[in-house]
């Protein structure tokens, strides 16, 4: 294989090819600013949104927003989790608490979450309470849904494989329930924190005086879209940071399922080897 | 050491089980064959102490049975191993009741009799089926139970596989002589493991006939004399004139 074969090959099996079209649009969307084809006040360059990136940085104000957000966000989403872990487990395990407690809960979940901001401001005051509550109001459903799923789904086979080795109770839980839920509790964790992020922005946009969602009401309020474009730039740094955290992190528990995944393409893979043979 | 008396099952208005009378000595092996739906499958878990008769009592050693017990082992048609643990972590799920650095050496043991030492660190999902069953043989044996239960364990698997993992057990039968009840629908392999066959029938489940499968293993399957003993079970089954058709799922 000759070095280039390799290096084509290396971009393409590596996912670098999924650059080249951000690279392209990037590349336009600089060029068209340049010859004053796009209005700088509505599109500013991306060399001006770096610009104003580093112009923050340096003001000093940029890490101080950064930093409340993230504060914001990682309270909301623990808040929200732990409540949605307990009910989750709660109406998951027990066919009595879920008749008791989830069709209230589905149905609080058909309001939309920001209709609720009003009544949080009126009832937690305009500064901290109300935010982290939205967010954790946020972060809570797709936890929730997904814990309650997760036990439900677990294979009653299992469980009676360990009923008759003598689990049962808190041994039951830890050894069968806990690892074979894991997986679908690990998806709502990421959805959960997803929405955490989405919830940051609405609760920075109702009278917050600095985050990152202040920066991009700012921008608007005093005409400067460059700063808009770069906090937009960094919910979405932040936002894929986080998420790839907890994805590392869950990574540790549910490594099995990995395996599990590959061994299955293997399968497939070679099954699909042999039908070419076949042919 | 283990006796069945008067055990009846009804599930709402079907009756899946009518009077089932049956007494196992210590070491045995019987085999239960029955069409589906006779409800030996049942008669297995109600033995399991997996569910409890509408009437009459299982005895385990003059001890009525009441739930799962230690010393009854049992194998299912699917492998059931968990698969976030590692075929070692599913052996030692077995032994939660012993000291821990007990659990390693017995499960190692365990594993090695089942020729799967080497597999010990792998994932059931790296197992083929027929290795995932003989892990899962390893775990109801790992405790060294007096009674083995299986319910249809080879059913699942390719005849070669089936074949290999029938005369395996017959190894862990010879080194532990545990007693050993096991349904199946497939004759052969009744009259290949069994010291007796008991050919249960449906409507309501119930024992039909018993056979005494006095020849020496191990049994070559084609041998003139299991090949008797199957036309007369496919005669209580109602199977011989109708042939395979009748019942497609049945092996023959």
């Amino acid at each position: 294989m000759t070095p280039l074969a390799r290096a084509r090959r290396v971009a393409v099996k590596g996912g670098a090819v999924g650059l080249l079209l951000p690279a392209l649009l990037l590349a336009l969307w600089e060029a068209l600013s340049r010859f004053g084809l796009a209005p700088p006040n509505l599109l500013p360059a991306p060399s001006a949104v770096l610009k104003s990136l580093r112009d923050l940085w340096f003001a000093g104000e940029l890490w101080g927003h950064i930093e409340i957000t993230l504060l914001r966000v990682l309270l909301g989403f623990l808040a929200g989790t732990a409540v949605a872990t307990v009910l989750g487990a709660l109406t998951g395990y027990s066919p009595l608490w879920r008749r008791l407690l989830d069709p209230t809960l589905q149905a609080l979940r058909s309001i939309p979450s920001i209709a609720w901001v009003p009544l949080f401001v009126l009832w937690l005051g305009i500064f901290e309470g109300s935010k982290v509550t939205l967010i954790a109001l946020g972060a809570f459903f797709p936890v929730y849904l997904s814990t309650m799923a997760g036990i439900q789904q677990v294979d009653r086979k299992l469980v009676e494989v360990a009923h008759i080795h003598g689990y049962s109770g808190a041994a039951l839980v830890r050894r069968v329930l806990l690892p074979a839920t894991l997986p679908a509790y690990i998806i709502g964790l990421r959805g959960g924190l997803g929405l955490a992020w989405m919830f940051v922005i609405a609760a920075e946009f109702l009278g917050a005086s600095e985050g990152l969602g202040f920066l991009l009401i700012d921008g608007q309020q005093t005409g400067r879209p460059a700063n808009i474009i770069a906090s937009i730039l960094l919910f979405a740094v932040f936002g894929k940071l986080s998420d790839v955290a907890l994805a590392a992190i869950s990574r540790r528990f549910v490594s099995w399922q990995d395996s599990f995944q590959s061994a299955e393409e293997k399968k497939a893979h070679a099954a699909d080897q042999a039908r070419l043979q076949e042919i | 050491m283990l006796q069945i008396r008067h055990v009846s099952k009804r599930f709402d208005e079907l009756a899946a089980l009518a009077d089932i009378d049956l007494a196992v000595d210590r070491g045995e092996i019987v085999g239960i064959v029955g069409t589906s739906g006779c409800g030996k499958s049942t008669l297995l878990r109600i033995v399991g102490g997996l569910e409890a008769p509408s009437s009459g009592s299982v005895m385990l050693d003059n001890v009525a049975v009441a739930g799962p017990r230690p010393e009854v082992g049992l194998v299912f048609q699917e492998p059931r191993l968990m698969p976030w643990l590692s075929v070692r972590e599913n052996v030692e799920f077995a032994l939660a009741k012993r000291p821990r650095d007990q659990r390693r050496p017995l499960a190692d043991a365990a594993l090695a009799r089942v020729g799967l030492r080497a597999f010990a660190d792998a994932l059931p999902q790296q197992l083929s089926g027929g290795m995932a069953q003989r892990a899962a043989i390893a775990r109801a044996l790992v405790a060294r139970p007096a009674v083995l239960l299986l319910d249809e364990p080879f059913s699942a698997l390719d005849a070669f596989t089936r074949f290999g993992l029938q005369d395996h057990l017959l190894d862990i039968w010879r080194a532990d002589q545990p007693t050993m009840l096991f349904v199946t629908h497939d004759i052969e392999e009744s009259l290949v493991l069994s010291d007796r066959v008991v050919v249960m029938r449906a409507k309501p489940g119930r024992i039909h006939a018993q056979y005494r499968i006095d020849l020496p293993r191990p049994r070559r399957r084609t041998e003139a004399q299991l090949q008797s003993w199957k036309e007369r079970i496919l005669e209580d089954l109602d199977l011989a004139q109708k042939g395979a058709d009748a019942e497609p799922e049945f092996a023959i």
